[in-house]
């Protein structure tokens, strides 16, 4: 039958000529011009780091500076904040669930910034923003970046940012106003990827405990073991921090046998949605993890 | 080829890979493997035995004398309803099952819209008798019940979508999550031209043997090879992209795109994208989506399942960038009027989606003797009570 020209042979980019384009960019050393919160809290080379992620707006609009005191005066070493979006792909229904709520609240980029710059009168550990390309593309990444400086954002995540479009697009961005861009590697990353990535970043590297979503509890086995200490004797550049899966003191203190810490997410947000004087309790809650 | 992807996975400004960490492993396994694998002699040889022998291809192309006397042109039907399954969904599905094997998957999960894609997928996994998983928006197992039934009947197993609209957009984000828990084992098979890259250029592959049939079929029944036009709906836009596939080159046939207006472009209960959309990304490509100032997803509208999406692949965002194709709205009112002409006209009973690239022959000034080939996609039984509903029988 007619076999000719369905697969036409096409060039690829092999991992070589990629590498060509990133040694042309200009991000294999990225400067550091003044350190930001981030930079500082992981010079001290501290251990048992504990950050806590929420999603902003959740469960109420206002609610996002309130919590973020409270967290601050539990102890907790940095914050991770959400900015919500309507599909968001690696969360499981926890974060998703949030992330609907919030943005019924009326929660945007707008607002957030707004709170953001009345939260940093108030709060003092570095604050990571964490969300999806496409709010922050819409917004425009340049502008975003000078906006979330400016009201004392230290770091941001996008999980579906994919390394090459940042370095080649939007490094620039970031690296001019001083904000730490957090990438992320799972069990399955190569060393060769995750080297690459440990060169672009200034921070920390946010381990994945496993190939997963949101919201699912990191199981304590060899395997775990293994993946934490294979990073380990990599002996990177940057120190690493776990997330995904850590929902109790047995796992976050299996993060941080190998790591610099671990962040909560998803049973923080459960937390928050359960317990209506959700404040109040936010010291147990920390305690709960650092004792 | 001219309109074709670049090395990086960009057609002009669209596409890429816009995934999470969690997804580079599989996306890159499939980015360097799929050229390789089906460049194979032994895998060519069995898609296309598979293709002929199980599919039934190749599908028709039939003039329609009663159509092509109503719109003044001759108008040509690339019969795709004709395919087991009842649409053109089994081509990619079956190359994409022949790939999995190939890389030793266990596992397929899949997003229907429809249910044609479901349906195809759950085919080709009882064929290959490898197990399957089916997301589909709890919207759509409503409207499109036959298809939920028949996708159990083959052995599947339907999972619902209970986030967002609960249509084919938030399936698609069901069956990523399903992925990223399940890196190692599954191969994602997705129905349309859409997704991180290379899935919009694997969708468009397999495909595109709706237009290499087609143009040969064609020189065979006119002498010629070229229509003056080629018409095909679009969701995600993989039947329109197999259609269009070997035309592209060609800049003088002309490429018509049709969307679903929904209840009207602007009635706030719309799918038109090309329309309502603006450049952003979408289930792991730069393309052109329906979204808010703020970047939020829009939830569209169509009575059709199968056009209910938000996007469309990163390679329609270039043809209409690059105003190489015409993309158009057609309304449900519309577009069930044509379904029930092409059945009264041409006993031909069309999907809903197809209706939509039927009734924009209503709109067309042809000269004679223009040809003009249009995509039935897909066959309306699915859609029956729909119809019936609309219409009262």
């Amino acid at each position: 039958m007619f076999t000719d020209h369905r697969f036409i042979k096409i060039g690829f980019a092999d991992e070589q000529k990629l590498d060509i384009i990133t040694k042309e960019g200009m991000i294999n050393e990225p400067p550091i011009i003044t350190m930001n919160r981030l930079n500082k809290l992981f010079a001290q080379d501290k251990k048992d780091l504990l950050s806590i992620y929420f999603t902003a707006g959740y469960p109420t609009l206002n609610s996002t500076i309130d919590i973020a005191e409270a967290l601050e005066k539990a102890g907790a070493d940095f914050l991770e904040i959400g900015f919500p979006y309507s599909d968001p792909l690696a969360d499981g229904p926890t974060i998703q669930n949030s992330s609907q709520v919030a943005l019924e609240n009326g929660m945007n980029l707008n607002i957030l910034f707004e709170q953001l710059a009345e939260l940093r009168t108030k709060v003092t550990i570095p604050v990571i923003l964490m969300g999806y390309a496409n709010p922050m593309v819409q917004y425009g990444v340049e502008r975003f970046c000078k906006k979330a400086a400016e009201v004392g954002v230290d770091g941001v995540i996008v999980p579906d940012l994919p390394m090459y479009e940042y370095e080649k697009l939007y490094s620039k961005y970031f690296i001019d106003n001083n904000l730490s861009n957090i990438i992320l590697v799972t069990p399955q990353t190569s060393e060769e990827r995750i080297r690459k990535i440990d060169e672009l970043s200034n921070c920390f590297i946010y381990l994945l405990s496993s190939s997963t979503i949101t919201g699912k509890s990191l199981q304590l086995c060899d395997v775990v073991d293994t993946y934490f200490k294979r990073i380990k004797d990599m002996a990177l550049k940057n120190q690493t921090i776990v997330g995904f899966g850590i929902s109790n003191r047995a796992n976050y203190k299996k993060a941080c046998e190998y790591n610099s810490g671990a962040i909560v997410g998803s049973a923080f947000v459960k937390y928050l949605g359960a317990n209506k004087d959700y404040l109040a309790g936010i010291d147990d809650f920390i305690k709960e993890f650092k004792g | 080829m001219k309109y074709g992807v670049n090395e990086l996975g960009y057609y002009g400004d669209f596409g890429g890979a816009y995934i999470p960490e969690m997804l580079y492993p599989n996306i890159e396994e499939l980015r360097q493997q799929y050229l390789k694998i089906t460049a194979e002699p032994e895998f060519i040889a069995e898609f296309d035995q598979l293709l002929k022998d199980y599919v039934g291809r190749p599908s028709p192309l039939y003039l329609a004398k009663r159509f092509s006397e109503r719109y003044g042109a001759n108008i040509f039907f690339k019969r795709e309803d004709l395919n087991h399954t009842g649409s053109h969904k089994i081509n990619n599905a079956i190359g994409q099952i022949l790939l999995a094997q190939r890389l030793g998957k266990k596992r397929i999960i899949a997003e229907t819209g429809a249910g044609q894609h479901g349906v195809a997928t759950a085919t080709v996994c009882a064929l290959m008798g490898i197990e399957c998983v089916v997301y589909m928006g709890e919207v759509d197992m409503e409207r499109q019940a036959p298809n939920v039934a028949r996708m159990k009947m083959l052995g599947a197993t339907v999972v619902p979508a209970i986030s967002g609209s609960k249509t084919l957009k938030d399936a698609t984000n069901e069956a990523m999550r399903d992925w990223i828990n399940n890196p190692v084992d599954t191969h994602y098979i997705i129905g349309s031209v859409v997704g991180p890259y290379p899935y919009p250029e694997m969708v468009a592959r397999f495909q595109s043997i709706i237009s290499l049939e087609a143009k040969k079929q064609l020189l065979e029944q006119t002498g010629k090879d070229l229509p003056e036009y080629v018409i095909a709906c679009v969701g995600g836009g993989s039947n329109a992209m197999g259609m269009f596939y070997h035309f592209l080159d060609d800049e003088d046939v002309k490429l018509i795109a049709v969307e679903a207006a929904g209840k009207g472009v602007d009635s706030g209960h719309s799918a038109a994208t090309s329309v309502l959309g603006c450049e952003g990304i979408l289930h792991g490509s730069r393309t052109i989506l329906m979204q808010t100032n703020d970047g939020q997803v829009i939830e569209p509208y169509s009575i059709s399942a199968g056009l209910d999406y938000p996007g469309i692949g990163p390679q329609h965002a270039h043809l209409h960038k690059i105003k190489r194709a015409q993309y158009v709205s057609i309304t449900d009112d519309e577009a069930l009027q044509a379904g029930l002409l092409c059945s009264q006209l041409e006993g031909i009973i069309p999907a809903i989606e197809t209706a939509h690239a039927l009734a924009h022959l209503e709109r067309m000034k042809f000269n004679p003797g223009d040809n003009v080939i249009i995509c039935i996609s897909g066959r309306g039984d699915k859609d029956l009570t729909t119809y019936i509903n609309y219409f009262g029988f």
